[in-house]
């Protein structure tokens, strides 16, 4: 045996040893039948040809590996952001650990979120007692000051209806008349994580500001939603701390920074941080809106501009011009002045980037992921003088395409530049062969494109689960957008690093100062 | 023991699919024939002429009673009724919710793993009018029913469902092994019904199975709670009955792959027969006060 007690081989070395290696070689020539090896690098060869991407985008009927998530898993980040606030997912308990662990895999943190438990009774009866047990359960084992109830694809086929479910359990007693339980139908097989952000946010703001009743605008007051965020632990402190320097009255509609950011201290929270009922209520007669990713509340943003409220729907703005923009328009809402911090923070980004644009100039980027970051990174990118080459988002449409487009037509770093909305990750694999980059964006699940196309990936994006903490860090405003470029930086001298390593060969640029 | 056979009733709703399987069914019995029933419908009403009983415990309610399909026994919702035949409900949730598909499956599902076919000769299943969705095509998928017996009428509707249940009988014919049985009209007394009957089914590359005619004393047992077998066996209609069950056991392994026609191919038919004026455009869409003036 390989192993013993007193030194554990970890499982990266441990399958090289010669009892797994022999075992796998028997395996191949007794049980798997594969064709052979030569026959394999050549199909291997041909799916980098422009022959085989062309077919490749001619599928129709297949997703592989696309870059998004499904609604309930939204549903739940959005939930998150309330204080006091447990998820309810109405439906089957697998979906339900699905998006715990999501979570906890990227946060490193437990998730709280509970699920009405279906089984193939109530698919045939329909959820109404298991929504009736399971809000009184929650009810009382969790103590949530607020239940918000989401659904799987399983409640969604047979129809549940949440509203009248959820009345009808106040009706039997399970949760007292008057308690929250904002909800929202979030079928998993319509939209992405997105959508059902924007449909779980849509409907606790709706619950809360039909509680409030008449609208009292309060001139200079502003609501802020962040949209989907993976790195919203690092994030939100950044875009609070930067209303706090312009002196804004703003409420955070949607908060799980601190939900996701719990401290060791011998003290388990179960809830942490989070918008208070009391916020989202008041946040009625804010005289606007910032929407920060258009495309994580479009419905959202929709009722809200109905209740009377400017809404400003912006694409995940990040970088020098990007920020500027942000700042902008929160001053012109509020009155304020950007304050001279402010201004000193964004001259010492632009200072850095000018440090280093000698290495940023014409650097090759393939990037996917959600439809604002996409916008976001885009617009910095070209900011930079780097080339966002290809552009691809699975959960983007074809409005999302023309927004893009007109980032590369806007700039001149952006010529031969192309989007790619509605498209997967094995699209991106071809089009990393037949249109090679320099570096790849893209979250944890790039790095079988890494692997695959030899690109080196920059982890931006959710989920992120094979490098810890980067979620702990911000990626917007200056202080984000100054961490982005160095991210980016730190994987371009490692490029160069690593192509110049070899003693005696190419070593004579393998330099101390870059 | 001859092999098990499974049959299924299908046709639209109202038409008397329930009656005449029951009926038939009683009548296979009388012949020697051990019979299972398995009513596949949410209303529950596929044995109540066998039991004498409107309603019973079925498999959905007491599962649900007892919190899972898993905690349930046989015994607890097989019920033995005239001659020996036994039945089972399904059973389903109320109007407007759940999912009533589904339940025929767990339904289904249950009674095979629990040993409902053994020892019998026949399994019929009663389904509900329109094959919905998936559920209710579970009797027709492979290994349960081979052949698919389609309760139909001369009017215009029935015809078009009995070419609907063809349609979904050809998309499991082809990889599995169910079969049209053939069509069973039961008279409605509209115009050359007979007639109509026959050519459908040749249309639908399958047999006209029976022409069960009209009469009063089918409803006279249906208020006492029994098939005609039962309630009047000396009757002309028992009579019909018979000779349908026996042509049903006579029709082992005649089955054939459905041939369904367009809804253009079908009013075509309607008027061939003369039910239908030609090609009348005007009439379309027209009230009978418009069609005056």
């Amino acid at each position: 045996m390989p192993q013993n007690a007193e030194k554990v081989i970890d499982h990266e070395l441990l399958f090289r040893e010669p009892e797994y290696t022999s075992m796998f070689a028997k395996k191949k020539s007794e049980f798997e039948f594969k064709p052979s090896d030569a026959k394999i690098a050549e199909i291997n060869e041909w799916t980098k040809t422009a022959e085989y991407r062309e077919k490749n985008f001619k599928r129709e009927a297949l997703t592989v590996n696309p870059a998004k998530a499904c609604q309930p898993l939204g549903a739940v980040f959005a939930a998150n952001g309330f204080k006091g606030t447990l998820p309810f997912v109405h439906g089957s308990q697998g979906c339900v650990a699905y998006y715990r662990s999501h979570f906890s895999r990227h946060f490193k943190e437990p998730t709280s979120c509970v699920s009405s438990s279906m089984t193939e009774d109530a698919a045939v009866f329909g959820g109404l007692n298991n929504m009736i047990d399971g809000l009184a359960n929650t009810y009382n084992l969790y103590k949530p000051e607020m239940i918000a109830v989401s659904t799987t694809c399983m409640a969604e086929v047979i129809g549940d209806d949440l509203d009248a479910f959820i009345k009808t359990s106040k009706q039997k007693g399970s949760i007292p008349e008057d308690f929250d339980v904002p909800f929202a139908h979030t079928p998993a097989f319509v939209g992405s994580h997105i959508t059902g952000y924007d449909n779980a946010l849509k409907g606790i703001v709706q619950h809360f500001w039909t509680k409030e009743g008449e609208r009292k605008p309060v001139p200079g007051k502003i609501n802020f939603i962040g949209g989907f965020d993976g790195f919203v632990v690092g994030n939100m402190p950044v875009i609070r701390r930067m209303f706090d320097q312009m002196g804004v009255d703003y409420t955070v509609l949607c908060d799980p920074s601190d939900a996701w950011n719990t401290p060791t201290d011998g003290e388990f929270r179960m809830y942490d941080g989070g918008t208070t009922k009391e916020e989202t209520m008041q946040a009625l007669h804010a005289s606007a809106t910032i929407v920060f990713q258009e495309y994580s509340a479009e419905k959202t943003a929709k009722y809200i501009g109905e209740q009377g409220q400017e809404v400003v729907a912006l694409n995940h703005p990040v970088g020098v011009t990007g920020t500027d923009r942000f700042l902008m328009e929160v001053s012109r809402l509020t009155g304020k002045p950007i304050p001279e911090a402010l201004t000193k923070e964004r001259g010492r980004l632009v200072d850095a980037i000018a440090d280093s644009q000698a290495h940023l100039h014409g650097k090759k980027f393939a990037l996917y992921g959600d439809p604002d970051l996409m916008l976001g990174l885009t617009g910095f990118l070209l900011e930079l003088g780097a080339e966002p080459v290809t552009v691809l988002s699975t959960n983007g449409n074809d409005g999302w395409a023309a927004k893009v487009q007109a980032l590369f037509d806007a700039s001149p770093f952006g010529k031969g530049c192309k989007v790619y909305p509605k498209k997967d990750l094995w699209h991106l694999r071809s089009l990393l062969f037949t249109d090679p980059v320099d570096f790849l964006i893209g979250n944890t699940y790039g790095k079988y494109l890494e692997r695959d196309c030899g690109v080196p990936l920059i982890r931006l994006g959710f989920p992120v689960f094979d490098r810890h903490h980067h979620h702990r860090f911000p990626i917007w405003g200056y202080e984000g957008s100054l961490r982005v470029l160095v991210t980016l930086l730190d994987e371009i001298f490692e490029a160069i690093d690593a192509s110049t390593i070899v003693t005696a060969k190419t070593d004579i640029s393998y330099d101390i100062i870059r | 023991m001859a092999a098990l056979r499974q049959i299924a009733f299908y046709g639209k709703g109202g038409i008397g699919k329930s009656t005449t399987s029951q009926n038939t069914l009683a009548a296979l019995a009388e012949m020697g024939q051990k019979i299972l029933i398995v009513g596949c419908d949410p209303k529950a009403d596929s044995t109540r002429l066998i039991l004498h009983a409107k309603a019973q415990d079925t498999v959905l309610s007491l599962a649900a009673e007892a919190g899972s399909v898993e905690d349930l026994e046989l015994e607890d919702v097989l019920k033995i009724g005239f001659r020996d035949i036994r039945c089972v409900e399904s059973g389903g949730p109320e109007p407007g919710v759940g999912c009533a598909g589904r339940g025929v499956i767990t339904s289904i599902n249950f009674l095979e793993e629990n040993g409902a076919y053994d020892g019998v000769d026949y399994v019929s299943y009663d389904v509900l009018g329109d094959v919905v969705c998936g559920g209710f095509a579970m009797p027709i998928r492979e290994n349960k029913a081979q052949e698919i017996y389609i309760v139909m009428s001369g009017e215009m509707m029935a015809m078009y469902a009995a070419n609907n249940i063809s349609k979904g009988i050809l998309k499991y014919a082809n990889s599995g092994g169910v079969r049209l049985g053939g069509l069973i009209c039961n008279e409605r007394q509209t115009d050359k019904e007979y007639e109509l009957a026959e050519a459908l089914a040749h249309k639908l590359g399958t047999k006209l199975i029976h022409f069960v005619p009209r009469d009063n004393v089918v409803q006279h047992a249906e208020l006492r709670r029994m098939t005609v077998i039962e309630y009047d066996p000396e009757s002309k209609q028992a009579q019909e009955y018979r000779t349908l069950a026996q042509k049903i056991h006579a029709n082992a392994g005649n089955g054939t792959i459905p041939t369904p026609i367009t809804m253009d191919e079908l009013e075509d038919l309607l008027m061939e027969f003369g039910i239908m004026k030609k090609e009348d455009e005007s009439i379309i869409g027209k009230t009978a006060t418009e069609a005056v003036a």
